[in-house]
């Protein structure tokens, strides 16, 4: 086991954070800027509609600080268990938000793919204009703030117009158990016609309370597709969130994913702004909330203009005394017509003590839409499991299977087999240790 | 026949259906504005029981100390200034004006809709009331018989209370919101029904043959019981547009339905497009017990209203059917609210709006399932239909589901009428209004089979009357 550091005499809700010297001035100005507004917004109490059935008490500030460097051993523990992808055009391992390691061979060469502080050096110029641009619309405007004043770690891309990169980027954020809060980024530039696909891994080391607050910044011009997916897998005490805006221009297609298996808390908030005609977003989510496990997820669909495409499938089985919150919303602007915008919700309750949330929302103010929304709560289908058993299935592995299929219809719209095949190994082996658990 | 047109008919005493006595006619006028005097002086014109004092004067304070829910509601909310109204009329202050001065638009629909004679004048504020005494007369006699206690609110508390008072306020506490405690602390009018034991009250009632102008009223407060066993339809407001110059309407409505009972609630809100209209409307249903609220709203400028059935006994059933109209300058925010409190209780919400020129209207609805309960089932519809390029529709439900025994659905669409539809519609010589009429009509149909016979005939026409212009 990695030795703990003892905490220092410092907390995230006090403690301005110090940033690294030789970083451009526009950046520290803003971070600073971040750090005021962090501090002057207030926690948004029980009565905000955007944390209603949550809480964002949950986030303790007050009993966490900026991770610090992480010794040796952790560094190598971290790497070594840094396991994902066969293949992949670059890799990145980071530890509190330090670099561990860095592959980068199979990028083509005009691309920038950089850990963020050294492109923050080299290329400002095009980071200064994507970086939180898109204000946090969901309830976590605080939160963003205090990833901004914080955020020295994750990736930034840059894919120049026409480049296609097959094979996808992979990072990995690890934070030690040991009360450390990291601020990972991901910064996706897609150039016109520009194709890439990344994943991020949020994970932990050791057992004990920590935070990782992300933030992605996507911006897919116009032709362009992204994919991209990250995979929450943080330690049962750990909090996460995590702010990810996508701004998707004409004829292009963004499809983000993600895998909410870990955390205590675990709060997403996923906006989609649809920007071109012919722009496509797709928005995926599955979850398996156990035990105390609380997954608290906003989205947002808008659609600003004609001719736009937006749909959303989020699923979640809960187990034991879980609970979900789904919040979604699609707002269609004022002469956006011609729109077509899905959401669905779907929970499984596998417990009699779990609960689900959803508030699947519309807001219309534009003509020729298609527009719908659907959620559903239930438990496993009786009919369904007799028919497995009747099979000679025993009972515990007719559930899983049934769950497996019931999240497959999401996994399945994942159209990267390797990372698809990936998430599902994830799943399974989360699934796996339900159920041994369970018999 | 029963007609004085000049009496002050708010405070005319009804012992029971048609059988009207006439008090002398009083001037009382609260004044402008809300204060304790205001209470205190409704309550002697009233001549209140204490306990209602207390209630009202109690009323007043969470009323003044809860905020306005603009944090999830409508800012349009802010533009009520409470100073500016008057909270108790009586017949000195009443509004009088002659069948000239009614607005063109209103004598056009009345005209359109088929509104008789009588009733157009008394729907435009014109006559008192209109002779109903004749038409409904059997109804009466079969109500006595029965045992059916029907009369206003202001009388069923003086008269019985020992039904009245242990039901009142209790399905809506005062504090359940800011417009609910606003109620409690001035109502005056609205409906007080008791249905005695394994009664069918074969005749729907209306507030429209209580005949006593109350039923429009401001701060109307409707209290329906149904003992064990009975069944009863209630109806309220009417297809025609009304007239109105008092632009704040918070009422609020409670039912109760006793074991294996059954109410429905049945409205039709069409108030002139000035009128705040924020409504409560609760029932509580007993074991095996339903209740059913039928709404329809076309009419006023901002309509907020969420009926909500608590399932308090093993299988009770709680259902919403809902139609909204909303044209230019309105927005209809409605929905309805399911709180299942017991096992085997199921829930259905039906909910259809439209929304045309730059109308808005939305739905907001709360399903709650708590853990302990098992066999749970809710079902959610609400479709959207976008007339206009402009034209804005709204969603927001909230569902939380507890525990693997229960099974919720929710589905909601948005679309328009289809270009498709009209062209085949035109090409067999309709015009493209009528054609759209057709349509939205065929949109709502399933819903407006709900309605009773005469209020169904009325909305198809209230509907080709506001399509009229929408398109083009």
């Amino acid at each position: 086991m990695p030795e703990t550091l003892t905490p220092p005499e410092s907390s995230l809700a006090q403690t301005a954070p110090a940033p690294p010297s030789g970083l451009p001035f526009w950046f520290t100005e803003r971070a600073t800027a971040a750090w005021h507004t962090f501090q002057s917004l207030p926690t948004p109490g029980p009565k905000d509609e955007n944390w209603r059935y949550s809480s964002a008490g949950r986030i303790p500030l007050d009993s966490l600080h900026a991770a610090l460097p992480a010794n040796e051993q952790q560094e190598a523990a971290a790497d070594e268990a840094s396991i994902g992808l066969q293949e992949a055009a670059a890799r990145f391992v980071f530890l509190n938000d330090r670099l561990v390691r860095a592959d980068r061979h199979g990028l083509p060469f005009q691309i920038v793919c950089e850990p963020f502080l050294d492109a923050l050096e080299k290329h400002g110029d095009l980071i200064s204009p994507v970086l939180m641009q898109q204000p946090a619309e969901l309830g976590s405007e605080k939160f963003a703030a205090l990833h901004l004043a914080h955020v020295k770690a994750g990736l930034i891309l840059w894919v120049p117009k026409d480049v296609v990169v097959e094979q996808p980027i992979e990072v990995f954020h690890w934070v030690t158990a040991d009360h450390s809060a990291i601020f990972p980024h991901t910064l996706i530039f897609a150039g016109e016609n520009a194709s890439v696909t990344v994943i991020d891994h949020y994970r932990t080391l050791g057992d004990g309370p920590c935070l990782s607050g992300a933030v992605a910044d996507i911006v897919a011009n116009a032709g362009s597709r992204v994919t991209y997916a990250h995979c929450q897998e943080l330690g049962e005490q750990a909090t996460g969130y995590h702010l990810s805006t996508a701004t998707v221009e004409k004829d292009a297609r963004v499809l983000s994913f993600q895998a909410q298996l870990g955390a205590a808390f675990s709060r997403t908030e996923n906006i989609s702004h649809l920007r071109g005609a012919g722009s496509h977003s797709d928005m995926l989510s599955v979850a398996m909330p156990i035990g105390n496990q609380i997954v608290d997820q906003r989205t947002l669909q808008h659609h600003a203009a004609p001719h736009s495409f937006s749909d959303l499938l989020y699923k979640n089985a809960l187990y034991d005394t879980s609970r979900t919150v789904f919040s979604g919303l699609i707002t269609v602007d004022e002469g956006a017509h011609y729109t077509d915008a899905y959401q669905t919700c779907r929970n499984l309750l596998n417990s009699a003590e779990a609960e689900a949330n959803s508030m699947p929302g519309l807001e219309i103010n534009a003509d020729q839409v298609k527009c719908s929304h659907g959620s559903t709560s239930g438990p496993v289908s009786e009919e369904e499991l007799f028919y497995l058993k009747a099979r000679g299935i025993p009972d515990a592995a007719a559930r899983k299977l049934i769950v497996q299929g019931f999240l497959e219809g999401t996994l399945s719209r994942l159209d990267h087999a390797p990372l698809r095949a990936l998430i599902e190994q994830r799943i399974e082996e989360k699934l796996s240790r339900l159920c041994v658990t369970a018999d | 026949m029963v007609n004085a047109p000049e009496s002050d008919i708010a405070d005319i005493k009804v012992d029971s259906i048609g059988d009207f006595t006439f008090p002398e006619r009083n001037t009382f006028d609260a004044g402008r504005g809300l204060s304790a005097k205001t209470v205190d002086y409704i309550c002697d014109v009233k001549q209140d029981p204490e306990w209602i004092r207390e209630f009202r004067h109690k009323a007043l304070e969470i009323f003044n100390s809860k905020p306005m829910p603009t944090h999830w509601a409508t800012k349009d909310l802010e533009s009520i200034h409470f100073d500016e109204f008057r909270y108790y009329l009586s017949d000195g202050q009443k509004p009088k004006r002659s069948w000239d001065e009614v607005p063109d638009d209103v004598k056009k629909t009345f005209e359109r809709l088929g509104i008789p004679e009588q009733e157009r004048k008394f729907l435009a504020g014109v006559e008192a009331q209109y002779d109903s005494e004749a038409a409904y007369s059997n109804v009466k006699k079969v109500l006595e018989d029965q045992g059916v206690i029907f009369v206003n609110s202001t009388e069923g508390l003086h008269k019985y209370p020992e039904i009245f008072k242990p039901w009142f306020g209790k399905v809506i506490p005062t504090a359940d919101n800011k417009f609910s405690a606003l109620n409690s602390a001035v109502f005056s009018g609205g409906s007080f029904i008791y249905v005695p034991k394994g009664v069918k009250v074969s005749h729907p009632l209306q507030a429209y043959f209580r005949i006593n102008s109350e039923q429009f009223g401001q701060f109307e407060r409707t209290l329906i019981i149904a003992d064990e066993g009975s069944e009863v339809m209630y109806m309220e407001g009417c297809t025609a547009p009304k007239f109105e110059t008092s632009t704040l309407h918070s009422a609020v409505v409670e039912l109760v339905a006793m074991k294996g009972a059954k109410i429905q609630y049945v409205t039709v809100q069409n108030w002139s497009s000035n009128v705040f209209n924020l409504v409560t409307k609760r029932g509580i249903a007993h074991e095996d017990a339903e209740v059913r609220w039928i709404d329809c709203n076309i009419g006023s400028r901002l309509t907020m209203k969420y009926p909500g059935v608590i399932m308090k006994g093993r299988r009770a059933r709680g259902e919403v059917i809902s139609i909204a109209l909303a044209n230019t300058g309105q927005h209809q925010d409605t929905g309805a609210k399911m709180i299942h409190l017991a096992d085997e209780t199921t829930s259905n919400v039906i909910s259809k709006s439209i929304s045309i020129g730059e109308g808005r209207s939305t739905y907001r609805g709360q399903v709650h399932i708590p853990k302990h309960l098992k066999g749970c089932k809710n079902n959610t519809e609400c479709d959207a239909l976008l007339i206009n390029s402009n034209s804005r529709t709204d969603t927001y439900p909230a569902i939380s589901v507890k525990g693997n025994q229960h099974a919720t659905q929710h589905e909601a669409s948005v679309s328009q009428v289809s270009e498709e539809q009209i062209f085949y519609m035109r090409q067999r010589g309709l015009t493209e209004a009528e054609a759209m009429s057709l349509s939205v009509n065929g949109f709502i149909n399933d819903l407006v089979r709900e309605f009773p016979m005469e209020y169904s005939v009325e909305l198809k026409r209230l509907i080709d009357l506001e399509m009229e212009g929408s398109v083009g």
